[in-house]
């Protein structure tokens, strides 16, 4: 009974709770027919939520405020970029992959030099990067959709002992990310700014450098979200971080980490990743039209907040 | 005598209240009599803010009865008590930040509304700062977080006792002077005293024994959740008072230690407006003058100058003890370990992991040594009363290897026995070659230093050493030329 009291206090149940009872009533409409391929389904694309979540909420822990609009715009550049230099050898893909994580870390940086040097809230420090970045895509771009290495083609499709590969890339981040989070210096830093920055100052935390870092980190992720999802789809689109400017915030806020700050949550990345992506494909499955779908995903995401947000704050 | 004729104003029978394992009320019975002022003092954990918010309507207690000029109060809460005319000025300061001095106002006075309020609320509360603290140069228009400390305090004592519509009955004043100085606390007083002589209750609180023998009728003792003693204020002295609470008055004699620094290497200085500043290794260093006159700012400038924002220290030369906890002292959401631990992260860990075997050693062993209050280090830090997140602060800096600790007013609701405790530790660490820079608004301490700086405007005007620290050189140059 105390077992299930304490489970039922993680906040990142609910976010399970909530994936695990939209795949049942999905699979049991096509009496179990699909279980295999929805499963790998759900775990490729919320791979990419997953990524970029993780990232957001490095930053959203910063406290409140703090946030990086600029997650797809950098997406899209680190896709296109890169499928532009490795130029379908498979030779390339390691510089490739050095192109996307480079792309990344100026975005990061240009993000906290606008926070901090122009004294600009990041919220909107992160949407104009976010244009100036878009715009580099564009411009590099120009309409040639450039196919990706055909190694990379394979290996982010496929999937090893039936795990899709690009659910264990987002696995290994997302342990790197909890041990950061639970275990570093830097993990308690984070998690103190988030809590209150005058105090953190005043424990003696490099609170700039912190920061900084933390907006760098985010764009990375979203830079390496980008590669991978051009490479999946087979080329890069200019459209194609669009989606995950909400999604990347959605799934840190469903998951049960803090909106203003300070405590963090990576279990609940992946309820809440998983969730998002079968929420739509059950209400596919059920044959709605466009518009009562955008509704119901609505409120289904409505209703598991309230629900998650009934808990108290545990005890650390 | 005619007072007591009357019925009380409130009265606690019996009442309980557990937090779980810890009985914060253990069958305490209280009356509070209209024209007296109730003193109240014990340790810190002792019940007295448990008891103070059963009396305001905060908390219901699990057992006993409340009643209101003799009537049984079966449905008491907060409305219902400010209804009543019970006021309450909070250990925690608890003014909105982001609102100005008459919205404020507002939103404790309900029946203040319709057009022009904001013009009436600034009136009701200029009255009443006219009243309390004359002279106080605080308009109802300047927003509460631009405010000091000090002023804040002043603003919440005033709107405890003003009136738009509700008299004030009960005025509960939990430790109003912690962040006044000596002049400002006195005025508050002696309003205390107008008041309970045209008829008003006061409960006073503070751990300045002076202060509640001084103004006080009755004294009421709280050890342990219980009501251990409830005399008049004249049959008690500070001494039978500090021995009813149960804690050993330790002789502490003159500072002992008139050491000459001058050989002694600087470790900080500073040069700004004023007389330069300058620390030595092994002195403690105080910094005086009245509440508010730039002795935080200096202790921030000091902070800034000797850390850094970008790159962490390996060997960090300052580190900070916060007076006001709630702004830069606690992470709330931390358990007391981690709020312990977090400046001393570097010496815990290694390759950047932090070693939370090492982390829970060194946590239990300050936990002995400063003697923190609790089952549990896992412990939420909320979980603690204010006194004992005060040493939790306390812990955090000396556990690091910083050779100067600064100390912005930290013993703010810390009770008397611990206080004699943190001294101890201070004049240890200092003799080991720690330097200490203490801005303090009480005197006792002030005095405890081998030399003092004293503030006045935001500059440094009056250095003192050795034999001339004493109360009346300080005051003097507070008060220099009639400014404040």
């Amino acid at each position: 009974m105390n077992a299930l009291v304490r489970l039922f206090s993680r906040p990142w149940i609910w976010s399970w709770g909530a994936a695990f009872v939209i795949w049942f009533a999905t699979i049991m409409v096509t009496g179990g027919a699909s279980t295999l391929g929805l499963t790998q389904a759900a775990l490729t694309f919320a791979a990419f939520s997953i990524i970029v979540g993780l990232g957001q909420m490095f930053v959203i822990t910063l406290g409140p405020g703090n946030i990086d609009l600029s997650v797809p715009a950098t997406m899209t550049l680190a896709g296109t970029v890169a499928l532009k230099f490795m130029n379908v050898e498979n030779g390339m893909i390691l510089p490739g992959l050095a192109v996307a994580v480079l792309i990344g870390v100026a975005v990061g940086i240009g993000n906290y030099a606008l926070i901090k040097a122009l004294r600009i809230p990041p919220i909107i420090a992160t949407l104009s990067m976010s244009f100036i970045v878009q715009s580099a895509a564009i411009w590099t771009n120009r309409g040639l959709r450039i196919k990706p290495p055909s190694f990379l083609a394979d290996f982010t499709t496929s999937a090893t002992l039936g795990v899709p590969n690009l659910a264990l890339v987002a696995l290994a981040l997302s342990l790197l990310s909890w041990l950061v989070l639970e275990k570093t210096v830097y993990g308690r830093w984070i998690s103190a700014i988030g809590q209150s920055m005058p105090a953190a100052r005043m424990a003696g935390i490099p609170v700039d450098g912190v920061r900084f870092i933390t907006y760098v980190f985010c764009a990375v992720l979203a830079a390496l979200a980008g590669y991978l999802l051009a490479c999946f789809s087979g080329g890069a689109a200019l459209n194609m971080g669009s989606e995950y400017l909400l999604m990347s915030i959605a799934v840190v806020v469903i998951g049960g980490t803090a909106v203003a700050g300070g405590d963090s949550n990576v279990p609940g990345i992946w309820g809440a990743s998983l969730f998002m992506f079968l929420v739509v494909s059950m209400l596919n499955t059920y044959g709605l039209g466009a518009g009562i779908r955008l509704i119901m995903t609505g409120l289904i995401i409505i209703s598991v907040i309230l629900l998650a947000g009934g808990r108290k704050p545990g005890a650390r | 005598m005619m007072v007591h004729s009357r019925k009380a104003v409130i009265e606690v029978a019996d009442a309980r209240v557990s937090f779980g394992a810890v009985k914060a009320l253990d069958g305490a019975t209280l009356a509070i009599m209209p024209g007296e002022c109730v003193g109240l003092v014990g340790h810190n954990g002792a019940g007295k803010s448990t008891i103070v918010s059963v009396i305001n309507g905060g908390l219901t207690p699990h057992e006993g009865t409340l009643s209101g000029d003799g009537e049984p109060l079966a449905r008491y809460g907060v409305n219902a008590a400010r209804a009543m005319g019970v006021r309450c000025v909070f250990q925690e300061l608890s003014l909105c930040p982001n609102l100005t001095v008459a919205e404020n106002t507002r939103l404790m006075h309900r029946r203040i509304g319709g057009f022009g309020w904001r013009s009436r609320a600034c009136a009701v509360i200029e009255e009443s700062l006219d009243a309390v603290f004359p002279g106080h140069r605080i308009a109802g228009d300047r927003t509460v977080g631009e405010l000091s400390i000090a002023e804040r305090q002043m603003v919440e004592i005033a709107m405890a006792f003003s009136d738009a519509g509700v008299a004030p009955r009960l005025v509960i004043l939990d430790e109003p002077t912690s962040s006044l100085d000596a002049s400002l606390a006195e005025q508050m007083l002696a309003h205390v005293r107008r008041f309970v002589a045209a008829g008003g209750a006061v409960i006073l609180i503070s751990h300045i024994l002076g202060e509640i023998l001084s103004t006080a009728d009755r004294i009421v003792v709280m050890k342990d959740g219980r009501i251990v003693a409830d005399r008049p204020a004249d049959a008690f002295s500070e001494n039978s008072l500090v021995e009813t609470m149960g804690s050993v008055v330790r002789q502490e004699g003159a500072r002992g230690r008139s050491q000459d620094f001058s050989g002694a290497p600087p470790v900080l200085e500073w040069t700004g407006g004023g007389l330069p500043f300058r620390a030595r290794r092994g002195e403690v260093v105080g910094l005086a003058g009245l509440a508010g006159h730039g002795q935080t700012a200096m202790l921030m400038r000091l902070h800034a100058a000797n850390s850094s924002d970008w790159l962490p220290r390996r060997d960090p030369a300052v580190t900070f003890v916060a007076g006001d906890r709630r702004l830069n002292g606690v992470f709330e959401l931390w358990s007391i370990l981690r709020n312990f631990s977090i400046a001393s992260l570097g010496d815990l860990s290694r390759l950047g992991l932090v070693r939370s075997d090492r982390e829970g050693v060194r946590g239990a062993d300050w936990r002995k040594r400063i003697e923190i209050r609790t089952p549990d280090m896992e412990n939420r830090i909320l979980s603690l009363s204010g006194g004992n997140q005060q040493k939790v602060l306390f812990a955090r800096a000396l556990a690091t290897r910083a050779p100067v600790v600064l100390m912005d007013d930290p013993m703010r609701g810390v009770d008397v026995g611990t206080k004699q405790e943190v001294y101890e530790i201070v004049r240890q660490e200092a003799a080991g070659g720690r330097t200490f820079v203490w801005y303090s608004t009480e005197m006792e301490e002030v005095c405890l230093c081998d030399r003092v700086y004293v503030f006045r405007e935001g500059a440094i005007v009056a250095e003192l050493a050795g034999d001339a620290v004493s109360e009346d050189n300080i005051l003097a140059a507070s008060f220099e030329r009639g400014a404040a």
